[in-house]
């Protein structure tokens, strides 16, 4: 994961559910690039065409409600999208993100479509760069952080068994 | 001190106490799988060139199956492969099956005390017989097959006490649907959601698990109803091992409470496109629908299909109206046709189809057009749930269900009384 990142901004409101963000139709498969291209497919057309790697979700309370469909990250990750900032996760998203991989960080933060955030993760700091506003927020527990540099649940998995 | 999730917590990963906020990494008793989620974590699996806790794995098609396309039937064969490759016994082929939450209940996989993870979000409803259950993803489900243990963060538990009689028509997912319509759909974000009351413990079983069931609706990690008499007696005779039953103390911490007078809920529908926009049924009577349905890990329990089978006996749906019934597993299906329910169901012109999730999540069976409809027994409303992204679905009970098929519009069964 690299420390700093700066990406453009899509905005989303509360509570943006797991059949927004990949439409239940469309899990035959499990590889991010096949679902990215339905990300947001019902919700806001020409999502998958505009957005651009490296690109950064910023929403509202209780992002990714619903379904444990890790396919909802993993298409995410299959458009680009660098970084989701939520002012709360769904648990399960939450979860799923950490372990495929998906930086997730929760956070109030003010910043509409277009504008370009740097987000610091070592330094618990959002920056919009249009408005100049930042915005502090907490590291992830210990245990969580350990879990993510020793590359993601699948490589912390594999050291265990190896044990 | 405890809640119940601190104390199975605490138990799984041998400790004497732990208490909410804490990481803990604990053994899990049973990890199931279905055939949406389980493509992802076998070939996630397949990364650790390991062998499987195999009898902590249980695997269960009920999503698109019986297949709805020829990608979906790939997903299901690579359930059915998994299974053969590893030897995994508990593998449930449709007709021996149904929909993976009823079937875990009916299988004596859950019960009092036990730590059960599912990778699909409903896997809460086992809280419903006193287990901490909580969804998960397919890369998390992996690791468990692999290793058998996963990391949890023990949550803060609610207290939610309902007391008093309910009336007439009043299920469990009334209940549910209230208090999900009071705190919101992150009212109960990363805790548990335990369950008292007088009103909790005079109802089945079955509602019970409609209401553990949609704990996640309002963004719970667990929903959770000690144990009780009627939990024994269901597990007697087809529970797999020994159980304990855990239980909260009497001074445990709860980051909540709240209370609710049982004869004040009505029954309760909510709108589109929140399981949080909820209304009495008899304030939406001007909302037409074009289709019902009965079914769901929710409501498509026995007890279910007799209420709406009370309400549609000896009547026909409304012309312009469909309604699609769908029994939750093989063993409620059987217990229907022996009951006579099945027969009700079709002389009132109901369509009536083996177990699946198909429709609920919009995947086949009851997909909804364009401007549709729909009044469903099932657990989420979200913009396209059931179909076109200009569809509607107005989730209620199975009473309300039945009943709104027979006037062709939401309807309080007691209005027809």
């Amino acid at each position: 994961m690299n420390k700093k990142i700066k990406g453009r901004v899509w905005r989303f409101g509360d509570n943006i559910d797991t059949d927004q963000i990949i439409p239940a139709k469309y899990l035959v498969t499990g590889d991010p690039k096949e679902l990215g291209k339905h990300a947001f497919e019902n919700v806001r057309p020409g999502f998958y065409k505009e957005a651009r790697v490296g690109d950064v979700i910023v929403a509202g309370r209780n992002f990714g409600c619903g379904s444990s469909r890790e396919h909802a990250p993993r298409a995410l990750m299959g458009v680009g999208i660098a970084c989701v900032v939520a002012e709360s996760f769904a648990r399960i998203f939450y979860r799923n993100s950490i372990n495929i991989g998906l930086p997730v960080v929760e956070c109030v933060v003010e910043a509409e479509d277009g504008e370009v955030v740097e987000i610091d993760f070592e330094g618990g700091l959002i920056r919009n760069q249009v408005t100049g506003k930042e915005y502090g927020f907490h590291s992830l527990p210990e245990f969580l952080l350990k879990l993510i540099d020793s590359g993601g649940l699948i490589a912390y998995v594999r050291k265990q068994l190896k044990k | 001190m405890s809640t119940i999730s601190e104390k199975i917590l605490a138990e799984k990963s041998g400790k004497k106490n732990v208490e909410a906020g804490e990481i803990v990494e604990a053994e899990v008793d049973y990890v199931m799988l279905n055939d949406v989620t389980g493509l992802p974590a076998f070939e996630v699996f397949e990364e650790f060139q390991t062998k499987p806790k195999k009898e902590k794995i249980v695997l269960i098609p009920d999503h698109y199956v019986p297949n709805k396309d020829v990608a979906s039937a790939e997903q299901a064969k690579a359930m059915r492969v998994f299974a053969e490759k590893y030897g995994i016994k508990n593998y449930f082929e449709i007709g021996k099956g149904g929909v993976c939450h009823q079937l875990m209940i009916e299988e004596g996989f859950v019960t009092p005390g036990r730590l059960i993870i599912g990778a699909d979000s409903h896997t809460c409803s086992y809280g419903a017989l006193g287990a901490f259950a909580t969804g998960v993803g397919s890369t998390e489900a992996a690791a468990v097959m692999a290793t058998g243990r996963l990391w949890f963060k023990v949550p803060e538990t609610q207290k939610y006490t309902i007391e008093g009689k309910l009336g007439k028509y009043v299920m469990g997912k009334d209940i549910i649907l209230t208090i999900i319509g009071d705190i919101g759909v992150d009212g109960a974000l990363y805790k548990t959601m335990e369950f008292y009351g007088t009103a909790i413990s005079s109802l089945p079983l079955s509602d019970r698990i409609t209401i553990a069931n949609m704990a996640i609706e309002a963004g719970g990690k667990a929903g959770i109803i000690p144990a009780d008499e009627k939990v024994f007696d269901y597990l007697n005779g087809r529970v797999k091992g020994t159980y304990k039953a855990v239980y909260s103390d009497p001074d445990a911490a709860y980051s909540e409470k709240l209370e609710y007078n049982a004869e004040e809920i009505v029954p309760t529908v909510a709108k589109p496109f929140l399981p949080e926009n909820t209304a009495p049924a008899s304030e939406l009577g001007s909302i037409e629908i074009d289709q019902a349905y009965l079914g769901s890990c929710t409501n498509g329990r026995i007890e279910d299909l007799r209420m709406a089978a009370e309400i549609l006996k000896g009547k026909r749906i409304k012309e312009g109206v469909r309604m699609i019934v769908v029994p939750a597993s093989k063993a409620v299906f059987e217990q229907a046709m022996e009951e006579g329910l099945l027969k009700v169901f079709m002389d009132a012109d109901a369509y009536v189809a083996g177990p699946t999730c198909g429709a609920c999540l919009g995947g086949y069976m009851g997909v909804l057009a364009k401007g549709e409809v729909c009044v469903s027994s099932t657990n989420r409303n979200f913009v396209g749930r059931m179909g076109d992204k200009e569809s509607k679905v107005y989730l209620a009970s199975p009473a309300v269900v039945a009943a709104s098929a027979l006037t062709g519009r939401i309807t309080d069964p007691n209005e027809l009384r």
